[in-house]
């Protein structure tokens, strides 16, 4: 468990002030510019000490993305930017609110720092359209820094220039896609790009790019200015550090928590989510990573560790560690169908096994709810989920796939009983 | 340059080479949908994917450059795993109505469903369907059919220069669309249809015509303009059904102009399929001997004037002078508009930078024209020039509507003058260009002074460095398929008006001529394949052949002959023109050297040595042309005032008329034609 000197996120409930005062009492902007004194390469140099890992769902190691970035922007005529994923929308997922709204100013000194790291003169964050009032407290605490002279010419007196923009998506989710985020960004459709080329290369503009997740630039000052090494010292070997949880269903408590990486999962929801609802005992299934990964049945529940290469060894993954709870009274198929549901509506429809696949299996899925189909279809939607995943442009096709395989996995009984059922409704 | 592996086969490739092309440079087939080699890579069919070595998933190849050392299996149990599985999501939505389908035969999807499909579909659920759009009376729209592999879209952004198609929706009810409803007002969108993998994007007028398979078919040259773009004549029977572009990278790439695919239905209206003689103030039908007859007794002791029309190939335009001259006329003639220029100096009268060498160019000074209607895909080319380089390009002229972004620079000749003495901002951009072009339009040589604004351009031209070693950048733009021919072949001996200065007029396919001018006591043979205006005139008049109904030599605006084939025969009694005039020739006591095709391809080498490579540009001497004098101050007033109708086969055209109908007179429209 995490002791209360190793958390970086002091106000993640809102209990003190989010403004620049109250941030600054909290740490925040406390010797920004002599971190930027120790140069680019430091700054790089510390972050990959830290193994900190990207906290939107995929967990590219951060220091090395940075380090793809040009060492000389803005000599082939480019610029570098630095774009911020505000776009969260994964269902179950509510860390990056918080942050935004109750710690902006570790996010907008992060910006800075990844920036300069970066070497970019301009960041972008691209907020997810839903959330209104956290755009207009974060634009409040930009404003703010603009006006301490933390933003803008000479930043924090740093010498460097940096200025930060706040960017209002139009609320679809595949906009939180790095590349259809940059799409979206530059005023097109939000369709995912092929890669290569990688952002890194060409992303915004066609310039070097990087993108990065609020929670992700958010936890750099502080590594910084205790060292990555520190950071590196928390978790298991490379699944380092904290980060957010964001526990919800059915929890007594459910609630967002910094916790340390590797976390027991059974610990994480009896210690902050005041536990199951009915007792461990009445635990149906978890989803452990935001809705796109395979959700766990209560056995490997009992054991398995919260991070990227324990979850992966189970066959689900950390994402973005939206921990979904669901007790005995779930209808699992249904939860699942509604969960193809979203990636449907969600689909960009640019690619074709995305766009014609995940309509399909939402619609068997809504028949495997009520048993209305065949034995052999259960088999079907596996192979149609083998179909799309690997095969589309952007992982949206795989994140669709994914929670179906998971339900198939660990409750095909359940499944075949409600088939069985409906059948012998239907003969009497 | 990387060097990889494709289905154990070495190849090494140019940097940038997707994997796809490379593939293809082998001989290797990868299965696609959305991609196209002149449009952009979207990737987003997914009908390409190959197997790489070290990649955890497959490839779309289209997309994915070519590394050193790379590994790749397109026929990998991974790859066709892929690829079944897309089929099968394609057609999860697509309806099962081939059978009823205009691209039945000649559909990719339905050609690689046999190759990747399934016998039986798995989708038990309910289909999409999709709202048909109305793109006007050229592209029929059956939506239900897409499957989104936006080639339309890329095609209407990147070469037609038209923004009215677009991609509304997402997931699943993602559709192609026009936002508002919209025609397609380019005059290149029939080639939305070829570029349509499906059956979604159909040619209206030819839908439900024939089968693919019950077509003949005969790769010939498209001469309703000067272009001379190269074509697929696809008949069945005696008629011709349809014309489709046939790959010239060097002419139109892969594109035609809605003129030319469209107006075949022109070929079977108003023709002349019999002599007609005119007796008492009418015209009468007769026998070829009686025509004959009619016009050795007639135009005996007569000054006789000769002039050939716009579609006129070259064959028939020799075996005319050499009868001409066997008359002893002097009254030759090829310039039905009357433009006024020299025609001495092939220079002075070519597209001399090339077709595909204003590729190269960084700057273009447009004079008197406006490619977008007199030639298309001239005027595609300058788009796909200056959507690659940003070129800069000035246009000397009426304002027009230019699908690329112009300066305009003045309306007459006062402006080109200007820019000889080095005055204005486009000046600057001509002397720092390398490879500075300039077209000179028909607009700016039909009147009076034409020969001094030949003159003045060759003098702009050779200002500004347009021409030197291993670059031309001297172009006239010719609007009539016959004009270089003619002009090759000397047939310019008269003065432009030559038809008020005869009492006997020999008029090859000529209709654009002021048929009023011509004296009213002259005698006036009309040899043609329409009834259009000069028929009406005629005393005496002898059908002859369509373009897609002999075989002959054109001479396009490049200076580039092509041969035209025979894909049907003329109808009834009209024959092929030049044996017209062979067979005239006999009958007038003068008989023609030459009794075979053979012969008279030989005779078109003796006059002029670029006869005798097929197919290729000979590079014109540069010297000095045109005669300097004063310049009347009146602007450039353009020849085509509507696209689709220019010569006697458009004119005959239903579907051409309602083209004109929807694009040009219709006033809620932007019109593709201006004047």
């Amino acid at each position: 468990m995490l002791s209360d000197k190793d958390r970086i996120f002091t106000n993640l409930y809102g209990w003190f002030g989010a403004d620049l005062k109250s941030a600054q009492a909290r740490g925040d902007w406390d010797g920004t510019k002599g971190l930027i004194a120790k140069g680019r390469d430091w700054i790089v140099e510390e972050i990959k000490k830290s193994e900190l890992r990207g906290r939107g769902g995929a967990g590219f190691p951060t220091g090395m993305k940075w380090s793809f970035m040009p060492k000389e922007p803005g000599k082939d005529g480019r610029p570098s930017y630095l774009v911020i994923n505000a776009d969260e929308s994964e269902p179950g997922t509510c860390k990056d609110r918080d942050i935004i709204r109750h710690e902006p100013h570790k996010l907008i000194e992060g910006a800075l720092l990844a920036s300069f790291a970066c070497g970019a003169h301009a960041c972008y964050i691209y907020i997810r359209g839903e959330f209104y009032h956290e755009a207009a407290a974060l634009q409040k605490a930009i404003d703010e820094a603009y006006a301490a002279g933390l933003l803008g010419k000479n930043a924090a007196g740093s010498g460097w220039d940096f200025d930060l923009y706040v960017h209002r998506g139009a609320g679809a989710y595949i906009c939180g896609e790095e590349s259809a985020l940059l799409n979206s960004l530059e005023g097109k459709k939000g369709f995912p790009r092929n890669k290569p080329p990688f952002p890194a290369g060409a992303g915004l503009y066609s310039c070097p790019t990087t993108v990065n997740n609020v929670e992700t630039i958010a936890v750099v000052p502080e590594i910084l200015r205790r060292g990555g090494v520190w950071f590196g010292g928390i978790g298991k070997e490379k699944n380092r550090g904290t980060k957010v949880f964001c526990i919800s269903g059915h929890v007594n408590n459910p609630c967002n928590v910094e916790e340390a990486m590797s976390i027991p999962l059974k610990e994480i929801i009896e210690k902050h989510g005041g536990g199951v609802r009915g007792g461990w005992d009445n635990l149906l299934a978890v989803i452990p990573g935001g809705s796109s990964t395979r959700l766990l049945p209560k056995d490997i529940c009992e054991t398995v560790l919260m991070d990227f290469d324990s979850l992966r060894a189970v066959n689900s993954g950390l994402g973005t560690a939206a921990i979904i709870v669901m007790d005995k009274s779930t209808d699992i198929v249904y939860a699942i169908a509604r969960l193809a549901r979203f990636y449907w509506h969600e689909s960009c429809g640019q690619c074709t096994p995305c766009r014609e696949g995940t309509g399909w299996m939402y619609r068997i899925m809504q028949r495997m709810v009520r048993g209305e189909a065949e034995l052999h279809e259960i088999d079907m939607l596996l192979d149609i989920g083998s179909e799309i995943e690997g095969h589309t442009i952007c992982a949206h096709g795989d994140a669709s796939a994914w929670p179906i395989q998971g339900l198939i996995k660990h409750f095909r009984p359940e499944m075949e009983r409600r088939i069985h059922e409906y059948r012998k409704k239907l003969a009497a | 340059m990387p060097k990889l592996t494709i289905d154990g086969m070495e190849v090494t490739v140019e940097p940038g080479t997707s994997i796809i092309q490379a593939a293809e440079q082998l001989g290797i087939e990868i299965p696609r949908f959305c991609y196209h080699d002149k449009l952009s890579v979207p990737a987003n069919c997914r009908m390409c994917l190959v197997e790489v070595e070290k990649s955890p998933k497959p490839v779309a190849s289209c997309a994915m450059p070519c590394a050193d050392g790379m590994n790749v299996f397109t026929k990998s149990a991974i790859a066709q795993k892929a690829r079944n599985g897309v089929m099968e999501m394609l057609l999860v939505n697509h309806p099962l109505d081939c059978p009823i389908c205009d691209q039945a035969g000649e559909c990719d999807l339905q050609d690689q469903a046999v190759a990747y499909g399934f016998d039986r579909s798995r989708y038990n659920e309910e289909k999409r369907a999709v709202k048909d759009k109305e793109l006007g009376p050229l592209v029929k729209t059956v939506m239900t059919r897409c499957i989104q592999c936006t080639r339309c879209v890329r095609f209407g952004e990147e070469i037609a220069g038209v923004n009215e198609l677009g991609v509304i929706g997402r997931g699943e009810h993602l559709e192609i669309g026009t936002y508002v409803e919209q025609m397609a007002t380019s005059e290149l969108s029939g080639n939305l249809i070829d570029v349509c993998p499906v059956g979604a994007l159909t040619s209206k007028p030819y839908a439900f015509t024939a089968r693919p398979w019950e077509l003949r078919r005969t790769e010939s040259i498209d001469v309703l303009d000067a272009v001379g773009s190269n074509i697929r004549i696809d008949a069945r029977g005696g008629e011709v059904l349809r014309i489709l572009p046939r790959l010239n990278e060097d002419v139109n790439e892969e594109w035609i102009s809605d003129k030319t695919r469209f107006a075949v239905d022109g070929l079977k209206n108003q023709r002349l399929d019999m002599p007609y003689v005119r007796h008492h103030g009418k015209l009468q039908p007769a026998t070829w001997q009686l025509a004959f007859d009619a016009i050795a007794e007639n135009i005996k002791g007569k000054k006789i004037g000769a002039i050939v029309g716009d579609l006129a190939d070259c064959e028939s335009i020799i075996a005319l002078k050499d009868l001409m001259k066997a008359l002893g006329s002097l009254n030759l003639e090829c310039r039905q508009d009357a433009a006024q220029f020299d025609t001495s100096q092939p220079a002075g009268y070519l597209f001399n930078t090339t077709i595909a060498g204003i590729e190269k160019a960084d700057a273009i000074l447009l004079v008197g024209t406006n490619p977008r209607t007199e030639a298309a895909l001239v005027n595609a080319r300058i788009r796909k020039t200056w959507l690659a380089n940003r070129i800069k390009i000035g246009v000397i002229g009426p304002q027009m509507d230019l699908n690329y972004p112009v300066k305009h620079l003045g309306a007459g000749p006062e402006t080109l003058e200007e820019l000889l003495n080095g005055k204005g901002a486009f000046a600057d951009v001509l002397s720092k260009a390398k490879n500075p072009m300039i077209i000179l339009g028909a607009g700016a040589l039909k009147r009076a002074d034409g020969m001094a604004i030949q003159a003045l351009a060759r003098k702009v031209a050779e200002k500004y460095n347009m021409v030197r070693d291993g670059w031309n950048g001297f172009n006239m733009l010719h609007i009539a398929a016959s004009r270089v021919g003619a002009l090759a072949l000397g047939f310019v001996e008269g003065t432009p008006e030559t038809w008020s200065k005869v009492n006997a007029l020999y008029l090859l396919g000529a209709d654009e001529i002021p048929i009023d001018k011509i004296d009213a006591k002259a005698f006036v043979i009309y040899q043609g394949h329409h009834g259009d205006k000069a028929a009406a005139r005629a005393d005496v008049i002898l059908p002859g052949a369509a373009y897609t109904e002999k075989n002959a030599t054109y001479v396009n605006l490049e200076g580039r002959p092509q041969t035209a084939r025979q894909a049907v025969f003329p109808p009834l009694d009209a024959r092929e023109d030049w044996k017209i005039l062979r067979a005239l020739s006999e009958v007038l006591g003068k008989t023609l050297s030459y009794d075979t095709l053979a012969q008279v391809r030989e005779r078109l080498v003796k006059e002029n040595a670029l006869f005798g490579a097929i197919g290729v540009v000979q590079p014109a001497k540069w010297t000095s042309f045109g005669k300097e004098g004063k310049c009347d101050k009146s602007p450039f007033v353009l020849p085509v005032n509507n696209f689709y109708m220019t010569d006697p086969i458009t004119r005959a055209s239903k579907t051409m008329a309602e083209c004109t109908a929807a694009f040009v007179m219709s006033p809620k429209k932007k019109a593709v034609a201006h004047g």
